[in-house]
């Protein structure tokens, strides 16, 4: 698809260009969205064949009549997104964000509730304890897979469970905090919530700022210290990274507690938000099930391909689409249509490696076709479109594939 | 109360968790089972939860639509079953082609799986019952078998209140065990998990076994959802709560029984053991009296759950190939 921008004075840079990691993984994440659209289109079309059109439209351009809300809704699921995506650095696999999310909202809300702190500062205090306590709950998974060899996919799952319930009740049996007779949580007190931006009609306020430096802060981490590369030597092979006299079991702790906290901080800055109506802020309604952006985290993390300043754009991206899903509920569509499009995105993601090798090597036959006149003699043999098999042939490909594996 | 009065509760109490145990057990026991052809084959099948919810919701779709026909529950119940089974088997197919062909990530492909079928379910529901799942009215409950459920002790214990669920769920796991141990396909699956180059080397058909395995556990991963919308969800099914993480908790079951049918047999008793007793608690005198909230009942099984891979994950012994992309020209 991006054929048509290169232009001819290009060509001769065009294996550099295509060869590059970040465009390959870019042009993947395309596919993968694009996919994903066209299914929800399909099902759209399958549940109500006249509406379709305009409800695919209304997906696709509602987020820009609202885009202080894309932000909002953003922030949060960058957060759980770089939790997913920091733990996949070291191969580990957080699908546990839901409830480390929500153990950090219910720390925050606490102190939100029951710190008496003076105003500048209170709401400071709740992020930090919102971050807290999704350390604390990322921490467990880390522990078992680090000390006691538990796969940390099912710890995760079950402290997913475990979280939303103990959180429900704690709730739910914290007097001063839930309103009984709105099955809610009550308003937070203005001096816990973040400062509003003061855009009307929306809750966007500070935390896109601090949640845009934590992914740049991460992106240093990873790229310019000892930590971050032992994480990712860890990440590509962990034997080796043993051998090399790397702590394997103090990094997975470590790691998972950071990726913990992350998605704590999503949990804070999720529920410490003014809302749109003066007075009043974003609540919470304890009905046991578990935190959705947990697992929007790992769309987020797989469209940004784990790093950090992918993960920026790729949350937004999931946020717009989410907000012209409650635009498409005006041509009868329901909003879980959007959730089944991002599942579908998840789903093309895992085989980014294939997808990458398949836009890499459409590039590569329109490179051979350029140069055909020229009487290249390899431009033949690609043309003889064999994708799978020649794929595999493809000595280079064994490599990134290695690197999948992990 | 004397002591008489109190042993007759007591056993009474027994008498009703195991009844209670035996229709949530099997679900888990069938979907573990799924799940052991699955990783034994060298396929993680993180997707159980998905397949087990895609599996209830057309088996309950069906018995929606049949049960005014005036069907005997119990007929209505084994075709919802082949139902199940089916469309089970369709939905692993999707985890199949992009594990075995496509080489993909498998733990990300059945984390999708598992997200798109609430969704779909709650898009569906929503759309055209104008609520969040199917509700059916069939009884399939059975309060007393005949004859059967005359013996003494074991009648009441296994033949009264139940489900022919139970009966169903024990002849698979007899079926799967000697299928696993005693044909050559069983060996052959068995040899792709731990070793797929050496089964390749001696003519096995490595993507044809994995496939095998992907699509049993898609077709038990398919009634065992049906089941639990039968015999714990009263044959209804709901976008919502789903099957509760019973297809993760299956995962458990199937660790803790080490990838071995018997085992997983006792497994899942184990954790539907804990399941049942947040529904009993008010039958328990000691628990009754002791006044905890019921979310720590909920808790239980996923608590247990922890507990027993933390004390057994140190010696288990997963299949050697799991999780791997099995790649002919790879040594």
């Amino acid at each position: 698809m991006h054929n048509e921008s290169l232009s001819k004075k290009n060509v001769f840079h065009l294996k550099k260009i295509t060869g590059s990691k970040a465009f390959s993984t870019f042009t993947a994440a395309l596919l993968a969205i694009l996919l994903g659209l066209v299914f929800g289109f399909i099902v759209m079309l399958i549940a109500s064949p006249p509406n379709a059109v305009p409800g695919i439209f209304a997906v696709l351009t509602g987020g820009f009549r609202r885009i202080a809300d894309v932000i909002y809704y953003a922030t949060p699921i960058m957060m759980t997104g770089l939790a997913v995506g920091f733990a996949f650095k070291m191969g580990l696999f957080n699908i546990g964000a839901s409830g480390q999310y929500t153990m950090g909202m219910f720390f925050a809300l606490y102190a939100g509730f029951f710190f008496n702190l003076p105003r500048g500062l209170h709401w400071i205090v709740c992020v930090a304890m919102g971050m807290l306590g999704g350390l604390l709950w990322g921490l467990i998974p880390g522990v078992f897979k680090a000390l006691l060899n538990v796969n940390e996919v099912i710890t995760s799952i079950m402290f997913n469970y475990i979280g939303m319930f103990l959180v429900d009740m704690w709730i739910q049996t914290t007097p001063g905090m839930y309103v009984a007779d709105k099955a809610r949580t009550a308003y937070l007190p203005a001096s816990a919530q973040m400062p509003s931006l003061g855009i009307p009609n929306s809750g966007v306020n500070i935390s896109i700022f601090i949640a845009i430096a934590i992914a740049i802060l991460l992106f240093i981490v990873l790229n310019k210290t000892t930590f971050g590369y032992e994480l990712k030597a860890t990440g590509y092979n962990r034997h080796a990274s043993t051998y090399a006299g790397m702590n394997g079991k103090r990094n997975i702790i470590l790691t998972m507690a950071i990726a913990g906290a992350l998605a704590g901080l999503g949990g804070a800055f999720a529920f410490l938000a003014p809302s749109s109506i003066p007075g009043s802020s974003v609540t919470y309604e304890p009905i046991n099930v578990i935190a959705p952006n947990g697992f929007n985290g790992i769309a987020v993390a797989l469209l940004g391909n784990s790093s950090p300043i992918g993960i920026i754009f790729s949350s937004v991206f999931i946020s717009h689409i989410q907000r012209g899903g409650t635009q498409a509920r005006l041509f009868g569509y329901e909003y879980e249509i959007i959730d089944v499009v991002i599942s579908v995105i998840i789903y093309f993601s895992a085989f980014v490696m294939l997808m990458q090798e398949v836009a890499k090597k459409a590039l590569r036959q329109l490179l051979d076709s350029l140069k055909r006149p020229f009487g290249k003699k390899g431009a033949e043999k690609a043309s003889d479109a064999q994708p799978a098999a020649e794929i595999m042939a493809e000595p280079e490909l064994s490599e990134v594939e290695k690197e999948g594996q992990k | 109360m004397n002591s008489n009065d109190l042993l007759k509760e007591f056993i009474d109490v027994f008498y009703f968790i195991v009844q209670n145990m035996l229709p949530v057990a099997i679900p888990l026991l069938l979907v573990a089972l799924g799940g052991m052809f699955s990783e034994r084959s060298g396929v993680i099948n993180i997707a159980l939860e998905g397949i087990m919810l895609f599996g209830a919701f057309f088996g309950c779709l069906f018995v929606y639509y049949v049960q005014n026909t005036g069907l005997n529950p119990q007929v209505i119940l084994l075709l919802g079953m082949v139902i199940g089974a089916i469309s089970g088997f369709i939905y692993s197919l999707l985890l199949s082609v992009a594990a075995v062909n496509l080489k993909a990530d498998q733990t990300i492909t059945g984390t999708a799986l598992n997200l798109m079928i609430p969704a779909g379910i709650l898009l569906f529901s929503r759309m055209y019952f104008n609520s969040d799942g199917v509700t059916t009215r069939v009884r399939f409950y059975i309060s007393k078998i005949p004859v059967l459920g005359d013996i003494p002790v074991i009648g009441r214990l296994f033949f009264q209140n139940t489900y022919i669920t139970v009966y169903i769920g024990l002849l698979l796991l007899v079926i799967c065990t000697i299928f696993f141990y005693k044909t050559r396909l069983g060996l052959r699956l068995r040899a792709c998990g731990e070793h797929p180059h050496a089964a390749d080397s001696v003519g096995i058909n490595v993507y044809r076994m994995r496939h095998l395995g992907v699509g049993l556990s898609g077709i038990l991963g398919g009634i065992g959802g049906f089941f639990y919308a039968v015999g714990i969800m009263d044959g209804n099914v709901n976008g919502h709560t789903g099957v509760a993480g019973f297809g993760f908790l299956a995962l458990a079951v199937m660790i803790f029984g080490q990838w071995k049918p018997i085992r997983i047999f006792f497994a899942a008793l184990f954790f539907a053991f804990f399941r049942t007793l947040a529904p009993s608690r008010s039958l328990i005198p000691f628990v009754r009296d002791m006044n905890i909230n019921a979310a720590y009942f909920k808790m239980l099984p996923y608590a247990a759950t922890m507990v027993v891979l933390a004390f057994t994950s140190k010696k288990s012994r997963a299949p050697k190939a799991e999780g791997i992309p099995f790649d002919k020209g790879q040594r």
